[in-house]
């Protein structure tokens, strides 16, 4: 009882004889949300934007990446490789494919038909898989991992897994006539391992890996490369 | 290593309970605090501006008018936001912007942001300018979460006083919830998603020239803004259309770690809060105990569903656990710990599309939705949502053995007892009826666009439990940006956020006004692992006997069905 006592006189002060009444309620509601609006949409965003973007100025703007003075994506963001000689994303289910303004994932269910078998203009995994060793020289029947042909949950996962990196390796080597050795050596380069050593997956960053490549001397140059 | 991940992340939750707790308790009491210096002057502002006398209290009626009050006037100013974003300057152009705002979405939105549900039935990187998103968003998602923070700090003051007609004043609560705790930990948070790579700009979104020669264009936006405060105020609608999955909304393993730590850390401290004001503190910890083991339960059995190599792809050769809709940096622990943590804390802010988990992996948010957010819950809702269900345990208990029902020194009598079962009732009484009529007419199954059977069941039962829940989370292939869907989930927010917490407050205001029994031999003790088993026995019991049937047609019959 005493504790409950000394609670009370911390929290509750003689409060019968002040009680708030609903009437004088229309007021604070109304200013309190102009007020806090403006204090929460307004003061807290440009607060943020005058310390985060002069701190972290290459982030806030979005990651981009640039050569040659021409922006050619963002480290964040995957975009569509097709081309023998470069490593290749995940598939992307982000508007038409890797749609920069159209996040999104398939959302089939695992038991839906199409996820696995496909529809028209819609490629299931069981195709995505068989593309997936044709473009590798992969026997049929070759494992390969599963992000390799599964879309994710953005379209734009910038990342693949070390494992499918590894596959692409032969591929990549033979169109550029360089050593698997060096790609090799390159895709570790790029693997970024768990981050403080516990959190997530190891990943390739697909893009990164692409750019270095292009920069790797000594190759069969295809034409379009600077 | 997951494995370790998932214990990190529950050592940090429960390590900083305590002292987050004591401090959030100071808040409540308006003690002293390190930060006074800095905002006690801005307060006393802030008081003056509104009118606001500090010192004045409110009975239970006349808070739950304020907090009604205040989020229908945020509601009607973001409402008009949203409904007038197109003359706002500022990007993205308007091509990007291919949903229409109509007059449905714009107030299921206004209803879903400031209920902190945060719904989407919209994509953010085609609807909305950056202006509408910061101006409108992000401002709601401090202001619903603060006067949910707000609402949980008038029933733990309910329970903790005696012989009061006031529990509070809502004004106070809210201002310094915003001052003391979201603002500043918004502040530091969102620097450092910045620092991770979430963009913080106001260009218009970038057309790149792809490596191959073709162009992609790249929203933008200020993200970083948003993201943060959304898992921090419980809130979860993120920037884009892909939520936490996106590259910019979540762009690594840690942001994705904070995320989670933001959801859990301040509901979790409340228990403790609660056990300190009312000078019971192992009943604080024997609730949060109760939590843990529930939400312990649930990672296990989403870990295996989804880290099991997918039955359905057999026989295509692909190595590895259920990878679709979910992203390589998170993989599958980071994603699993997510769908439980967000489902769990009314906090929509998933970083894979739950749509593609296995059934069991579907079960376990599912089931989270449906118990009410007993699991650490909402910023200041989920403590009445776990106190609540204790009382229904008391209850039973008290019948079992024959003893007064009565919990932390307050009794459960016949009023109190209504109010408690209306509660428990509310969930089960909103969703199922709209589940049943969704089910029913064609406007409700129009919107089974991707999946159908049971995983199409599952989708419209997780959308109300969803929306009741105050979460937002989405089966995502459900098409629900329709008047249908539009309006009904708008009823299942409404009386998800305010039919509850105004049972919650009228129960806090009896309980105020009661005197405190003394602890006999006679009292169910409340602060042992035993009273802990009865809690989350009776909500498992509970949750089965309103819920069952339903599962069944849903997940269940999907998991039962494959393995035929």
């Amino acid at each position: 009882m005493t504790d409950t006592n000394q609670a009370l006189e911390r929290t509750a002060v003689p409060v019968r004889l002040r009680r708030a009444r609903l009437g004088e309620q229309l007021r604070p509601a109304i200013l309190g949300v102009v007020v806090l609006t403006l204090l929460t949409g307004c003061g807290f965003p440009l607060l943020l934007f005058a310390i985060g973007p002069s701190l972290f100025p290459h982030q806030a703007s979005g990651s981009l990446l640039r050569r040659g003075g021409l922006v050619i994506g963002s480290k964040l963001i995957s975009q569509e490789f097709t081309r023998p000689e470069y490593f290749q994303p995940r598939p992307s289910a982000a508007g038409g494919g890797y749609d920069g303004t159209s996040s999104g994932g398939t959302n089939l269910g695992p038991n839906n038909f199409r996820l696995r078998n496909g529809a028209a203009g819609f490629a299931g995994i069981r195709q995505l898989a068989e593309e997936y060793r044709q473009n590798n020289n992969l026997a049929t029947g070759t494992p390969i991992p599963i992000d390799a042909a599964t879309r994710s949950g953005s379209g734009l996962d910038p990342d693949i897994s070390p494992a499918n990196a590894a596959l692409q390796i032969p591929r990549i080597a033979r169109a550029r006539g360089l050593s698997e050795g060096v790609v090799a050596q390159l895709v570790t380069n790029h693997t970024t391992g768990r981050q403080f050593g516990f959190l997530g997956n190891p990943r390739v960053s697909v893009l990164e890996l692409n750019l270095a490549l292009d920069q790797l001397p000594n190759q069969a140059t295809p034409s379009r490369l600077r | 290593m997951r494995w370790l991940e998932y214990a990190v992340f529950l050592a940090i939750v429960l390590g900083s309970a305590q002292p987050l707790g004591l401090y959030l308790a100071r808040v409540c009491q308006r003690e002293r605090t390190v930060l006074d210096a800095v905002l006690g002057p801005i307060e006393a502002m802030l008081y003056r501006l509104l009118g606001v006398n500090p010192d004045q209290e409110m009975s239970a009626g006349v808070y739950f008018m304020c907090f009604l009050l205040f989020g229908l006037g945020c509601a009607i100013v973001l409402f008009l936001v949203l409904t007038f974003q197109r003359w706002l300057p500022g990007g993205p152009a308007d091509a990007y912007l291919t949903t229409p705002m109509t007059v449905d979405l714009a107030a299921n939105t206004a209803v879903s942001f400031t209920t902190t549900t945060t719904w989407q039935a919209y994509g953010g990187e085609n609807t909305l300018r950056y202006l509408a998103q910061v101006v409108g968003l992000v401002a709601q998602n401090f202001l619903a979460g603060a006067a949910g923070l707000a609402v949980g700090f008038a029933f733990i003051r309910g329970i903790a006083r005696e012989r009061s007609a006031t529990i509070g004043n809502f004004w106070v609560d809210l201002i310094r919830s915003l001052l003391w705790v979201l603002l500043p930990l918004a502040l530091v948070g969102s620097l450092v998603l910045i620092w991770q790579g979430v963009p913080l700009n106001m260009t218009p979104y970038v057309s790149v020239h792809t490596l191959e020669g073709g162009t992609q264009t790249i929203a933008q936006g200020p993200v970083a803004a948003l993201e943060f405060i959304k898992n921090l105020g419980t809130n979860g609608g993120g920037f884009f259309n892909a939520n936490g999955a996106h590259p910019y909304a979540n762009p690594t393993p840690f942001t994705n770690f904070l995320g989670m730590l933001a959801i859990t850390v301040l509901p979790a401290s409340l228990l403790i809060t609660l056990g300190h004001i009312v000078h019971r503190p192992r009943a604080g910890w024997v609730l949060l105990m109760v939590m843990v083991a529930l939400f312990i339960a649930g990672l296990v059995v989403c870990d295996r569903a989804e880290t099991a190599s997918p039955p359905q792809f057999a026989g295509l050769h692909v190595v590895g656990g259920n990878m679709e809709g979910k992203e390589v940096r998170f993989g599958i622990g980071d994603s699993v710990l997510t769908a439980v943590v967000t489902s769990n804390a009314s906090t929509g802010s998933y970083n894979s599309m739950h749509d593609s988990f296995q059934p069991l992996g579907v079960l376990v948010p599912l089931i989270f939705l449906l118990l009410g957010e007993v699991v650490f819950g909402g910023l200041g809702t989920g403590v009445y949502s776990i106190v609540m269900a204790a009382l229904v345990g008391v209850f039973l208990g008290g019948l079992m053995v024959g003893r007064t029902p009565e919990y932390l020194g307050k009794r459960i009598g016949s009023a109190e007892t209504r109010w408690i079962a209306l509660y428990a009732l509310m969930t089960p009484m909103v969703v199922l009826p709209l589940t049943s009529v969704a089910v029913a007419v064609n406007a409700g199954r129009a919107g089974l666009v991707t999946n159908s059977g049971p995983r199409g069941f599952t989708e419209i039962l997780f959308a109300y439990a969803s929306c009741m829940a105050n979460n937002g989370q989405t089966l995502a292939g459900l098409s629900a940006d329709t008047v249908f869907y539009n309006g009904t989930t708008a009823i299942a927010m409404l009386v998800g956020r305010y039919g509850l917490a105004a049972l919650a407050l009228a129960l806090a205001g009896r309980f105020a006004a009661q005197r405190r029994l003394a602890t006999t031999a006679g009292t169910l003790p409340s602060d042992t692992p035993a009273f802990g088993a009865l809690v989350f026995g009776t909500i498992l019991l509970v949750g089965a006997l309103c819920f069952f049937a339903s599962l069944a047609l849903g997940p269940i019959a999907e998991s039962l069905g494959q393995s035929l």
